[in-house]
């Protein structure tokens, strides 16, 4: 007998062509995603409006005045009298940062006895308020130890050029590189998930998988037929995905692309399985999205997408092992950007195959064919 | 208005016959809130390091102590200068310290540009305590001296919620009475659409009000979220944003064509810009122009900044009137749009 699944496919195909969104949708998202959304991912943080208290009016302050206005980091517009101006700046908002530079710091500095500059950060952003600190402290150590330098005054103990570093496989730091491959993953997170499970809940609002049920189709061919376009249609959206960053931020993958698509293809299928399981035990279309969305939201924000996992507390790393998406972005990632080999990434893979495994062995266990 | 008080009810019972949802819809946001609030973290430590060394000198010991005792940093081994790149490739260690013929040299997995920028400054500053210099910095962080990223993540992951959770209760309201052929009946009965809009609002308000309890409880009680400025002007903020979260869902639901639409477009769609676009993720200030304006109509965006300035920097009514005033425009445009579409349907 020839097999019913070509058949049941063709359907499925036909069916999502003929709707007027979801075509458009799919290729809306990676369009998003890819194009759009990685020149929102810039971590580092410019226009830090910063104000100078200058109580000490020497070479040294206005030396460290200057660096900081040279900076790409830094702007000065705002002025202020004293800190308590300098204060209510800030609470304005029209403050980030607050250098005050105390008097006689000059000569006693150059006495060896430094009393502190003092920098104040707006930290409500606790990721803005610890760069600003950052990029002030470094700007102004650059600025004393080039005055130390010409002044010849103990320049031992500056030695700032003692320490290289070296920065690879992303040597010009750019972090737009560092997201695209993950929001490439973000793709298949979504296409993968949300169009398959209202598929088939589609068909049970409409009462239409019971009279699939009556057929001798076995639930297999009838989740497959479902399943198979969505895991074409992940690898197609990756493969335009790339081509996409390449076109327009020139990103090309610094190992071997099947890898990639390989990673992608294993994804896929983890996401599919998993929107199965949600489908099996959901009564309602909005039910079964709302469960849904309780899951993508913590695949999204706890996968090491836009935060690093080694961040987290230990029981929510733990927590990531669960989650496919932790192993497919670092698998993106490395390829993409370190040219990581197959066999360095052995773990990822098989993890994303177990995982796999066990979502289809659920989906198998929560189907039933009889209500 | 009995007629109004009627469909009130033929909507709660709707809602609490369907016990599942309901619990979904109500345990759902405390375990996002909490798993969010305490997993979402930009603090970096334990960044995993190796070192290669050819001789050991006492400079080359007294830096390896440093590094040893650096709680931020993980000196996972000694390795051979071959297997710098395979041990950075792999992803076992983020950065190399090479010291050889006295000179230091970091070698950084910058993938991560942010992350190897602060793995890069945490080791030069480590190596370089040793020697002495006569300058110090000292520093104050402002309205979070503990540099709590949960200060910058909970606001943030509230307005997610909120807005995502109440667009999907309502983005069905209208468009599932359609599918069902029910539409056409209420329709017909003698009550203004306006009003059926309205009573299909009224239960889930209620039980967003609910959500929003249990969520402001856990952010103050569980998470630590300080609460600076006053209660009650976070309060009208939260309702308020709650309100304009229906709306949408409700003008979603009068657009789409399908259930399958408005859900998507709800669950799926509206999802990235709100991450991406709202300040959560990434400062709103660093989008390029065309991007910034389009985050001015990203509601999220305006409730994030509003409740982070009365939450933590406490500032009254007066701090936050822009943000409340485009709220409250975006509401009422979202309200005008539904009855007008919902009308629209008579035809």
């Amino acid at each position: 007998m020839k097999s019913v699944l070509p058949i049941l496919m063709r359907k499925e195909i036909t069916q999502f062509r003929r709707n007027k969104v979801l075509p458009r949708l799919a290729m809306m998202i990676p369009i998003m995603l890819v194009l759009i959304m990685p020149l929102v991912t810039q971590m580092d943080i410019k226009n830090i409006s910063v104000v100078v208290l200058d109580e000490d009016r020497s070479l040294l302050s206005s030396r460290i005045e200057n660096h900081l206005a040279n900076s790409d980091y830094f702007r000065m517009q705002e002025s202020a009298y004293d800190y308590s101006q300098a204060v209510e700046l800030m609470d304005q908002g029209r403050v980030d940062l607050i250098v005050s530079i105390p008097a006689h710091f000059e000569r006693d500095m150059l006495g060896g006895y430094g009393r502190p500059i003092s920098l104040t950060a707006n930290a409500v952003n606790a990721t803005k308020g610890g760069q600003g600190i950052q990029y002030a402290s470094q700007t102004i150590i650059s600025a004393v130890t080039e005055i130390a330098a010409e002044t010849g005054l103990e320049a031992a103990n500056f030695q700032s050029s003692d320490i290289r570093i070296q920065n690879r496989y992303n040597p010009t730091g750019n972090y737009r590189h560092f997201m695209l491959p993950a929001l490439m993953i973000m793709v298949v997170l979504l296409v993968c998930t949300f169009l398959p499970l209202l598929n088939i809940m589609t068909e049970k609002e409409h009462g239409t998988i019971e009279q699939i049920n009556v057929t001798p189709v076995s639930r297999w061919e009838f989740i497959l037929a479902k399943l198979i376009p969505y895991w074409i249609l992940a690898l197609v959206m990756i493969g335009l995905a790339m081509l996409l960053a390449w076109a327009v931020y020139g990103l090309v993958p610094a190992g071997n692309p099947l890898n990639i698509f390989l990673g992608a293809f294993l994804f896929s299928l983890c996401m599919s399985g998993f929107s199965v399981i949600i489908a099996n035990i959901s009564n309602t279309m909005q039910q079964a999205i709302f469960v849904l969305f309780f899951f993508v939201i913590q695949f999204m924000l706890l996968s090491g997408l836009f935060t690093p996992i080694s961040s987290m507390p230990a029981w929510a790393q733990w927590l990531t092992y669960a989650f496919p998406p932790r192993y497919v972005i670092n698998i993106f990632r490395s390829v993409y950007l370190k040219g990581t080999l197959f066999t360095e990434l052995w773990f990822d893979y098989t993890m994303l195959f177990v995982l796999a495994a066990a979502f289809y062995t659920l989906a198998t266990f929560t189907y039933k064919k009889q209500k | 208005m009995s007629t109004f008080a009627s469909f009130v009810r033929k909507e709660f019972i709707h809602i609490l016959r369907d016990v599942r949802t309901m619990m979904i819809v109500l345990v759902m946001p405390v375990l996002l809130m909490l798993l969010f609030g305490f997993a979402i973290s930009t603090e970096i430590n334990d960044i995993p390091i190796a070192v290669v060394v050819d001789e050991y000198t006492p400079e080359v010991r007294r830096d390896l102590t440093a590094l040893e005792s650096n709680p931020y940093i993980t000196l996972t081994g000694i390795v051979e200068e071959g297997q710098v790149d395979e041990v950075l490739r792999s992803g076992k260690v983020s950065a190399v310290v090479m010291m050889r013929d006295g000179k230091r040299n970091v070698v950084l997995d910058a993938a991560n540009s942010s992350l190897s920028v602060s793995a890069g400054s945490y080791i030069t500053s480590i190596l370089r305590s040793g020697t002495t210099m006569p300058l110090s910095i000292t520093t104050y962080m402002r309205h979070n001296p503990q540099l709590k990223s949960a200060y910058n993540f909970v606001p943030g992951v509230m307005g997610l919620i909120f807005i995502l959770i109440c667009a999907m209760m309502t983005c069905v309201s209208v468009v599932r009475e359609k599918e069902m052929g029910t539409m056409e009946v209420l329709l017909v009965s003698p009550i203004k659409p306006i009003y059926i809009v309205i009573a299909k609002m009224v239960p889930y308000f209620i039980l967003s009000l609910i959500n929003l309890a249990t969520i402001l409880l856990l952010s103050h009680f569980v998470l630590d979220m300080p609460v600076s400025g006053n209660l009650p002007t976070l309060l009208t903020l939260c309702v308020l944003y709650i309100i304009l979260s229906l709306m949408l869902g409700l003008f979603v639901s009068t657009l789409a064509q399908s259930q399958v639409v408005a859900l998507l477009i709800c669950a799926m769609v509206m999802m990235i810009p709100i991450i991406m676009l709202s300040g959560m993720m990434f400062p709103v200030e660093n989008l390029p122009p065309v991007l910034k304006q389009i985050s001015y109509i990203v509601p999220a965006r305006w409730f994030i900044e509003a409740v982070r300035k009365v939450m933590v920097e406490g500032l009254p009514m007066a701090g936050i009137l822009k943000e409340t005033v485009i709220l409250c425009g975006m509401t009422i445009a979202l309200f005008v749009g539904s009855i007008k579409k919902f009308n629209d349907r008579l035809e």
